[in-house]
C-alpha cells in the first residue's frame, strides 16, 4: 500500500509536459525524411537534362515529327490500331471468361481443356502465333468454318478470317484471351467463400449468383490487371506489322524506308502509344472507381485523388513555417 | 428426470394439442476425409420453437446446421422441413439427389445467418434484401423493397437502408442478415453463432432481435455460446459432443441439471 502511494506522489502528472511551455499541450513533431528531398533534387536535374538533349539534338528532327504527326496516313494507322485492339480484345476478353469458368468448373474435363489452352498459347511467342494464324488463313481459305476453338472470335465475319486483318485479330484475340482467363479467374478467387454461400443459401440462381454477386465484387481484382493487359494488347498490335497491316507502326515503318528519317517517325508513332495509352489509363481509374463501391469505410484507396499529393506539399510547407516561428522565438 | 438421449428422441406423430414439426431430422451422418463429423443425429423441431445448439467446437454443431438447408451434403440420413425431403428425391427406397436449382428453391425457405454475416459488400443495406425476393420469388422490385424497409424497421436500423455494409458496425450488419433472411420468408430460421464475430458491447442488440422474433413465433434453431440467451429463450436445449446429441431437454434441465457428464464438463467451463 505504501509503495503505490509513494509512486503516486513521486511522479507528479505535470511532469509530462516541458516546463518551458506550461499550460499547453506538446505539440507532435513527423519524423523528417531529409533523403526524400535529396532524392527529388537528383530526379529534378536528372529531367532537366532530358528535356535539355530532347530539345537540343538535331537528330530528332522534331519539324518532320510535327509534318506527320497528323498526316492524314498516319491517323490512317492510328484508327486501324484501335480497331485491332477493340475487336481483339473484346473477343479475347468473351473467350477469357470463357475459359475462366471452364477452369473453375466442377467438370475435370472441362478444367483441362482450358488449363491446356492456357499452358499451350502462353508458351508460344506472339509473333509466332500471328505468323502461323496468318499461315493458316492460306490454308483454309475455302473452309468456311474452320477454326478448332470456342465460338467466341465468330463476332467477327467468318469470311474476314481469310484476309491478313482477320488473321491479325484473331491471332491477338487467342492470345489476349489465355491471359485474360488467368485474370479473370484470380478475380473470381478473391471473392470470399462466404459471398457465394451466402448466395447459395439465399436460393439465388447460380448465373445470378455469378453475375450480380460475384463478378462485381471479382472486378475489383480484375479491373487493373485487365487494364494492364489492354494496354499490352493495344501496344502489341505492333507485332502485326509483320502481315504488312498498314496500323501505326507499319505506317511509320513504310514513311521512313522512304523517306529515311527514322528516328522522327519512330517519335510519331511514340507520342501516339503514349497518348492513347494515356486514354486507357483514365479509363482505367473510372472503371476501378466504380467498382470500388462499399469498398471498406473510406471508399476504398483507388478512391484518393491526386489532390492528396498538393494537400500534403502544404502541409510541409505549414510544418516549416510553424518550425521556423519557433526558432525565432527561442 | 426426462432427460433424452438420441436413441429415445423420434416420436413425430403430431397430436392435436402440440403443434406440427417443421424440422425433422433423422440420422444424418457425415466425414471429412477420414473424420466422422456426424455419427447419426436425430432432430425435431416443432413450428414456432427455439431449439439451441450447445457444445464444444468440432462438436459438429456448424456442420449439422449447414446440412439442415444443404448447404453441407450428407452420407446418410435426411433433412424434411414441412414433409419436403431436402436435396433429395425418394424414389422407392432410394434418395436421388435434386438438381441444383431445385436445391436452390428449397434453400430460399431456410433462413441461415452466417457468424461472418456474409453481407454483399458491393450492395446497399436495401439492395441485400431485395436481391433475394426479386429473383427467387419473383416480387416486383418495388413490393420486395417495401418489405425491406418494414423488416429493417423491425431490426431497428430503417435509417440504414442505402448504407454500404462496411459503414455499419458488427451489430449492425448481423441485424441486416437476420432481415435479409427473414426476407424471403422462411419456415425456419438457422443461426450459426450469430454474436461469436461482433465485439461483446454488440452481441446484446443483435440477441435482442433474435428474442424479438422468438416472441413473435419464428421457428428458429441457433448453434451459440450464449449460454444466458439459451437460457431465457430456448424451448429445447440440444447438448452435442463428438458428432452427437448427447442430452436434450428444455433449458431448465439440460442447462441446470444436466445428466450427462460430458454436459456436465462443457457447462462447468463456460457457466
Amino acid at each position: 500500500m505504501s509503495i503505490t502511494t509513494s509512486d503516486i506522489t513521486a511522479s507528479p502528472p505535470t511532469a509530462v509536459v516541458a516546463p518551458a511551455r506550461k499550460a499547453q499541450q506538446p505539440r507532435t513533431v513527423p519524423l523528417r525524411h531529409p533523403g526524400r528531398w535529396v532524392g527529388v533534387a537528383v530526379a529534378l536535374v536528372l529531367l532537366a537534362q532530358l528535356a535539355h538533349a530532347l530539345v537540343t539534338n538535331p537528330g530528332l528532327d522534331w519539324p518532320t515529327f510535327r509534318a506527320y504527326l497528323f498526316d492524314p496516313s498516319v491517323l490512317q494507322g492510328v484508327w486501324l490500331t484501335v480497331q485491332l485492339t477493340v475487336l481483339s480484345a473484346l473477343a479475347g476478353f468473351a473467350l477469357g471468361l470463357v475459359l475462366a469458368l471452364m477452369r473453375l468448373s466442377r467438370s475435370p474435363l472441362l478444367r483441362v481443356v482450358a488449363y491446356g489452352y492456357v499452358w499451350l498459347v502462353r508458351s508460344v511467342p506472339l509473333l509466332v502465333q500471328v505468323l502461323f494464324w496468318f499461315n493458316l488463313s492460306y490454308l483454309y481459305q475455302r473452309i468456311q468454318i474452320g477454326v478448332p476453338f470456342g465460338p467466341g472470335f465468330f463476332s467477327i465475319a467468318t469470311n474476314s478470317l481469310v484476309n491478313a486483318m482477320g488473321a491479325a485479330v484473331l491471332a491477338l484475340a487467342v492470345n489476349e484471351a489465355a491471359f485474360a482467363a488467368e485474370i479473370v479467374r484470380a478475380g473470381v478467387l478473391s471473392v470470399d467463400a462466404g459471398q457465394l454461400e451466402a448466395a447459395a443459401a439465399l436460393g439465388l440462381p447460380r448465373r445470378r449468383q455469378l453475375r450480380r454477386i460475384v463478378m462485381p465484387q471479382a472486378m475489383r481484382t480484375i479491373a487493373p490487371a485487365a487494364a494492364n493487359q489492354l494496354i499490352a494488347l493495344f501496344k502489341n498490335t505492333s507485332i502485326v506489322s509483320v502481315m504488312a497491316i498498314m496500323e501505326l507502326f507499319y505506317t511509320v515503318q513504310v514513311i521512313y524506308g522512304r523517306t529515311s528519317r527514322v528516328v522522327p517517325m519512330l517519335l510519331v508513332a511514340t507520342a501516339w502509344y503514349v497518348a492513347l495509352t494515356t486514354v486507357l489509363s483514365v479509363f482505367q481509374y473510372a472503371v476501378e472507381r466504380r467498382f470500388a463501391r462499399g469498398a471498406g469505410r473510406d471508399g476504398g484507396p483507388t478512391r484518393q485523388r491526386p489532390v492528396h499529393l498538393l494537400r500534403r506539399l502544404r502541409a510541409a510547407f505549414d510544418d516549416l513555417r510553424a518550425r521556423a516561428a519557433e526558432g525565432s522565438l527561442r | 428426470m426426462t432427460t433424452t438421449t438420441t436413441t429415445e428422441v423420434g416420436t413425430t406423430e403430431a397430436s392435436a394439442a402440440t403443434p406440427p414439426v417443421v424440422v425433422d431430422v433423422r440420422g444424418l451422418r457425415k466425414s471429412f476425409g477420414g473424420h466422422e463429423v456426424l455419427r447419426g443425429v436425430d432432430l425435431q423441431v416443432r413450428a414456432g420453437e427455439v431449439t439451441v445448439v450447445l457444445g464444444p467446437s468440432g462438436s459438429g454443431k456448424s456442420t449439422l446446421l449447414r446440412s439442415i438447408n444443404h448447404l453441407e451434403k450428407v452420407d446418410a440420413g435426411y433433412v424434411r422441413i414441412d414433409d419436403e425431403l431436402i436435396g433429395y428425391r425418394q424414389v422407392g427406397d432410394r434418395l436421388h439427389e435434386l438438381r441444383e436449382r431445385d436445391v436452390l428453391r428449397q434453400r430460399a425457405r431456410i433462413g441461415f445467418v452466417f457468424q461472418q454475416f456474409n453481407l454483399f459488400p458491393h450492395l446497399t443495406v436495401v439492395e441485400n434484401l431485395v436481391e433475394a425476393p426479386v429473383a427467387v420469388l419473383g416480387r416486383s422490385r418495388d413490393q420486395a423493397r417495401e418489405l425491406a424497409l418494414t423488416l429493417l424497421e423491425r431490426v431497428g436500423l430503417q435509417d440504414k437502408a442505402d448504407a454500404y455494409p462496411r459503414r455499419l458496425s458488427g451489430g449492425q450488419q448481423q441485424r441486416v442478415a437476420i432481415a435479409r433472411a427473414l426476407a424471403l420468408e422462411p419456415k425456419v430460421l438457422l443461426f450459426d453463432e450469430p454474436t461469436s464475430a461482433l465485439d461483446p458491447e454488440l452481441v446484446g442488440e443483435v440477441l435482442d432481435v433474435v428474442k424479438d422474433l422468438a416472441r413473435s413465433g419464428t421457428t428458429m434453431i441457433v448453434v451459440t455460446h450464449e449460454i444466458g440467451f439459451a437460457r431465457e429463450v430456448a424451448d429445447s436445449v440440444v447438448f452435442m459432443d463428438d458428432g452427437q446429441i448427447v442430452e436434450q431437454g428444455p433449458p431448465a434441465e439440460v442447462l441446470d441439471d444436466p445428466q450427462h457428464p460430458r454436459t456436465q464438463a462443457f457447462l462447468s467451463k463456460v457457466l
